[in-house]
């Protein structure tokens, strides 16, 4: 049968994902208030790019936090890039909020900087090789519980990491044509 | 397209969906942070009172800026005037996250508009058409907004542009190869870019709606009508209430398409700015650049 997987379309960059899923035959829903989570059935979650105020508080007021962060204890898979990693950290840095907080991660925002920080890179990724990385105001990880498996490092930051179900990039894979990252979290669905 | 061109439109895509505030004071700059804004303009006087009060309106003062910057973690961005490219060059200076070349300064320049690609920061340009907005693309603006008339509270220049650019995209769509030579000379763009509008069905950029949206209901509106999200001016901080309206146009913007949540966001607001029609508007700020 065909995947199903939920995005979060509160804010930012939801619809590139969906292209990037439809390419790969997986059907996508997107996900704007509490009842698009408990009237669908879900294989898995993108947590999108945009901004982690935004979604971090709608979350909040649209009533999808509870339902979503009990899903993912429970052991729904669960993609976070960028915006969506810092929702996923159980630790921020240089924010004194925490999101989701299911992740064994410490993360830190913007850490390259503002926009004239934002980069392009080919690295290094586990079981796939290299592939191309966007980084738009991007975090990183800066350190991870001995549970969490480094997938992706640039200049020795952590840019992708996997812990159980929970996988995140700091980098953009739905801002590429190149599918693999998409790929390698549907394995884990 | 150098590797510059391409983050800076990436970093449009991630404001999709989202609400750009204008903010005055580090104060409010918070205020809309915290009311969910996507980034905020930082400028020295919002839309309704640079009307009021008239004269020449120029960019900010970079201390103001940097102290916005300093205030908040979403990004910050600022506006020049049109062709004034040494105000553009200040802003790259102190690492500004996106530059808006703003009909709503006095122009510095009735001709030309900035090189925007000899910058490594982004640009927005306002558009009332598809012609302008793929000549601001050519010059190197990474994401378009409508050109709607700041500081009135009244959205229907902003819904005439949005409309217009929409249906001059479909008309594109609907040409034969061999009739869109002629219909890129008639919009005044390169035959490359009308070709990529007639392929796509879109704008190479994101578009935003900009100008007189005052109420969840307007940002609604302009989302329904195909922007990708939304500018809000004068309609916070000139309403009676501007957290609340923040962030009802904030949750708006993500349920555009949810009449329920959406009449649920629209009670109890305070009182909405006052605004001007616009037939009692004497300047008309849209009609600057082309």
């Amino acid at each position: 049968m065909k995947k199903t997987i939920g995005v979060l379309a509160v804010q930012g960059a939801f619809a590139e994902h969906a292209v990037s899923l439809k390419k790969l035959n997986v059907n996508s829903i997107e996900i704007r208030q509490k009842s698009d989570l408990t009237n669908n059935h879900i294989d898995g979650i993108i947590l999108p790019g945009g901004e982690s105020t935004v979604m971090g508080k709608l979350l909040h007021e649209l009533k999808l936090f509870d339902f979503l962060r009990d899903s993912i204890v429970k052991g729904l898979p669960v993609l976070g890039t960028c915006a969506g990693l810092i929702l996923l950290a159980k630790t921020i840095v240089n924010d004194q909020n925490v999101y989701l907080g299911t992740m064994d991660i410490v993360a830190k925002r913007n850490a390259y900087g503002r926009q004239l920080g934002s980069f392009q890179a080919d690295g290094e990724f586990a079981d796939i090789g290299e592939v191309p990385m966007t980084f738009i105001r991007a975090p990183y990880i800066e350190s991870a519980s001995k549970n969490v498996k480094v997938l992706a490092q640039i200049d020795n930051h952590i840019v992708a990491a996997k812990q159980d179900n929970m996988m995140v990039t700091s980098f953009h894979p739905e801002l590429s044509s190149d599918l693999s990252v998409h790929r390698f979290f549907l394995d884990l669905v | 397209m150098s590797n510059r061109y391409e983050l800076n439109k990436n970093l449009a895509q991630m404001l999709k969906g989202g609400v750009i505030m204008d903010v005055t004071t580090a104060e409010q700059a918070k205020i809309a942070e915290n009311a969910g804004a996507c980034a905020v303009m930082a400028l020295e006087r919002i839309p309704a009172d640079i009307r009021t009060a008239g004269g020449v309106s120029r960019m900010s003062d970079p201390k103001m800026i940097r102290s916005i910057q300093q205030a908040v973690s979403i990004p910050v961005m600022a506006k020049v005037r049109i062709g004034h490219f040494v105000e553009a060059q200040i802003l790259q200076a102190i690492e500004i996250d996106y530059i808006d070349e703003s009909e709503m300064l006095s122009p510095a320049d009735d001709t030309f508009h900035i090189d925007k690609s000899k910058f490594d920061v982004p640009f927005v340009c306002g558009a009332k058409d598809l012609g302008e907005a793929l000549r601001r693309i050519s010059e190197g603006a990474s994401m378009i907004r409508t050109k709607g008339e700041p500081g009135t509270g009244d959205i229907i220049q902003a819904v005439r542009h949005m409309r217009l650019i929409n249906q001059q995209i479909r008309h594109l769509q609907s040409l034969r190869d061999d009739e869109l030579f002629e219909a890129a000379k008639e919009l005044q763009v390169t035959y490359e870019l009308a070709k990529y509008v007639q392929a796509q069905g879109k704008l190479p950029v994101v578009n935003f709606a900009a100008g007189g949206i005052a109420t969840p209901a307007d940002a609604a509106l302009m989302m329904q009508l195909g922007a990708e999200g939304v500018f809000v001016g004068s309609g916070i901080f000139k309403s009676g209430n501007p957290d609340k309206r923040a962030q009802a146009i904030v949750k708006a913007v993500s349920n555009y398409n949810n009449p329920q949540i959406l009449a649920e966001l629209s009670e109890d607001l305070g009182e909405a700015m006052i605004g001007i029609n616009e037939q009692e508007i004497e300047l008309l700020m849209a009609q600057r650049g082309n």
